[in-house]
């Protein structure tokens, strides 16, 4: 195992974030402050508690994941793409490290960064609405969880995609819809049977239900089912990954 | 002495069924120059590209110090340095941090003094804090060589090295993989120049359509393959070569009244004495006579010739 190379890269690309700091993080800060506005004071002073939690403060978790889950996703799929796109993803074929070393750096610096949004934002919707979290360690663990599982998914994006298009497309096609209708703004128990049925096949259902278990308490979904499934993504990933850097598929020719 | 790099029956057919490599067998020694000589799309980058990690071999294999690239890829690799054909760098590094990120890959830490005597080298010294993107395609083209210098190699390969690079830069190039031949470093390189090859190279391998046509000791290869030409200017108009001059082989261009003759520049009797006696027997009065060695472009295109 090659540490050094794992810092090397953790390090490189912790310096591209926090070169490009206000681009990183104004715009998710102020994307979701224009949320809390909208949803959490104009239309959610409107809006009846939920689970006994007030409108503004129950979209909180799921404001937090959509961020994430997009941070998540761009900035390790960017990562990886990138050199890809420059040609210097050659060193990385060419230097003594294997499949562990380069997910490791890449995926941990994409998470590093997605849940330190995270955070930030959760420090921006303590101006906007009163809450407190009843489990924070947990909330800890499923932010952790989500950054490095979605930040997992967004490598694997960025290894199979061929250009940008096809890196923007993923998490504009498939992300946006899933974490919306993921029950961010609402708590699954509002939609009709079938409707229901068909949410739990979204993965995104089990992260946000889960994560705003462990900030009220109440949860759609049971606590233990959401951990396996995003423990189930997460080696989901790790596998594709493990076969796309064994085969060499769209890596080396 | 086990060669550093070995090569044993390398072959890599592409996906698309091109075959771009053919059985290749290649033993490199350590501390040598070599140069693989072979027009575009002969598999020279297909070559060193396996060796390096870039590319699959779709059989055979091959060792770096002994190390399978394949099976003991962290040793093999850690042996080996890699300057692209392509200028592929992270535009928004410093030059220093380039350095410092490949000798991290490399598993090693940044060494201050060893990245400033390799950018003093390359003269790069002056740029170390300006980011690769503000530097020229020449400086850009140095900067490859620094980070693939930088974790210390054993086994350097150049691919096309002087591809787009102007005299000035090739002549620096050229005093820098010298310097490395003297520490003690194994060096490989691309080219489709011949005079690079025959500039730098120890040995000369031949690639055409995926196969090593030869390997050679560089002053062997141009021995053995060499013939040399002696021109020899008449003072009159032939209307034929005379009968007595037959054995010779003799080309006549009216032109310039010229004959040319062609021996073995190592044969044991060159003919050449015999030729003049026959000559001047003949009672043809020279102007002018002029010799020239063939040129490693003769014997590539010779050889490709006899291939084909």
């Amino acid at each position: 195992m090659n540490f050094q190379a794992v810092k090397s890269i953790y390090s490189f690309e912790m310096a591209r974030f926090f070169r490009t700091l206000s681009q990183s993080l104004i715009s998710p800060v102020l994307s979701t402050s224009l949320y809390f506005i909208v949803f959490g004071a104009a239309i959610g002073s409107r809006i009846e508690q939920i689970d006994g939690v007030s409108y503004g403060a129950f979209i909180v978790p799921g404001l937090i994941m959509l961020s994430v889950l997009t941070q998540s996703i761009s900035n390790a799929s960017f990562g990886i793409y990138f050199p890809k796109f420059l040609g210097s993803i050659y060193e990385l074929h060419t230097a003594p490290v294997s499949f562990v070393e380069i997910v490791l750096g890449y995926v941990g610096a994409a998470a590093t960064k997605s849940a330190l949004i995270g955070l930030v934002i959760l420090a921006t919707a303590t101006f906007f609405v009163d809450f407190h979290i009843l489990h924070p360690v947990a909330m800890l663990a499923f932010l952790l969880l989500t950054c490095v599982s979605f930040s997992l998914f967004g490598f694997i994006i960025g290894v199979w995609s061929k250009n940008f298009e096809q890196l923007q497309m993923v998490p504009l096609l498939v992300i946006t819809p899933l974490v919306f209708l993921g029950g961010s703004f609402y708590s699954i128990s509002m939609l009709p049977p079938l409707w229901q049925t068909v949410t739990l096949f979204n993965p995104v259902v089990y992260l946000i239900s889960g994560f705003r278990w462990a900030f009220f308490g109440a949860a759609d979904i049971n606590i233990g089912l959401s951990l396996a499934m995003i423990a189930l993504f997460m080696f989901v990933c790790l596998g594709i990954i493990w076969w796309t850097f064994k085969t060499g598929y769209k890596i080396r020719t | 002495m086990s060669p550093i790099v070995s090569i044993q029956n390398l072959s890599k057919q592409y996906a698309s069924g091109f075959q771009a490599l053919k059985n290749v067998d290649l033993d490199i020694e350590e501390g040598e120059i070599l140069a693989l000589l072979g027009p575009n799309g002969a598999g020279k980058t297909t070559l060193i590209s396996i060796i390096c990690g870039l590319v699959n071999a779709t059989s055979g294999a091959a060792k770096v110090g002994g190390f399978d690239v394949v099976d003991d890829f962290r040793e093999a690799r850690s042996l080996i340095g890699l300057v692209p054909q392509e200028i592929a760098l992270e535009p928004f590094q410093t030059v220093n941090d380039a350095l410092r990120f490949t000798r991290g890959l490399f598993g090693k830490r940044q060494d201050d003094a060893l990245a400033k005597s390799i950018l003093e080298k390359l003269s790069l010294w002056d740029k170390r804090d300006t980011k690769t993107m503000e530097l020229s395609g020449g400086m850009k083209r140095r900067v490859l060589i620094a980070k693939a210098l930088c974790h210390e190699p054993r086994v350097l390969f150049l691919d096309e090295p002087t591809a787009g690079v102007d005299v000035e830069l090739r002549k620096e190039m050229w005093d820098v993989v010298r310097q490395l031949k003297a520490d003690g470093v194994t060096i490989i390189l691309t080219t489709h120049y011949i005079e690079e090859a025959e500039e730098i190279a120890d040995r000369v391998g031949v690639i055409h359509n995926g196969e090593l046509l030869l390997v050679e000791k560089k002053a062997t290869l141009m021995q053995r393959m060499g013939k040399r030409q002696m021109r020899i200017e008449l003072m009159q108009q032939l209307a034929s070569i005379p009968q007595s001059l037959a054995s010779y082989n003799l080309d006549y261009t009216a032109d310039d009244q010229t004959l040319t003759y062609s021996y073995e520049a190592n044969g044991e009797r060159t003919g050449i004495a015999a030729l003049f006696a026959d000559l001047s027997k003949a009672g043809l009065i020279l102007r002018d006579v002029e010799t020239r060695q063939s040129s490693l472009e003769d014997i590539f295109v010779g050889l490709v010739e006899d291939k084909s």
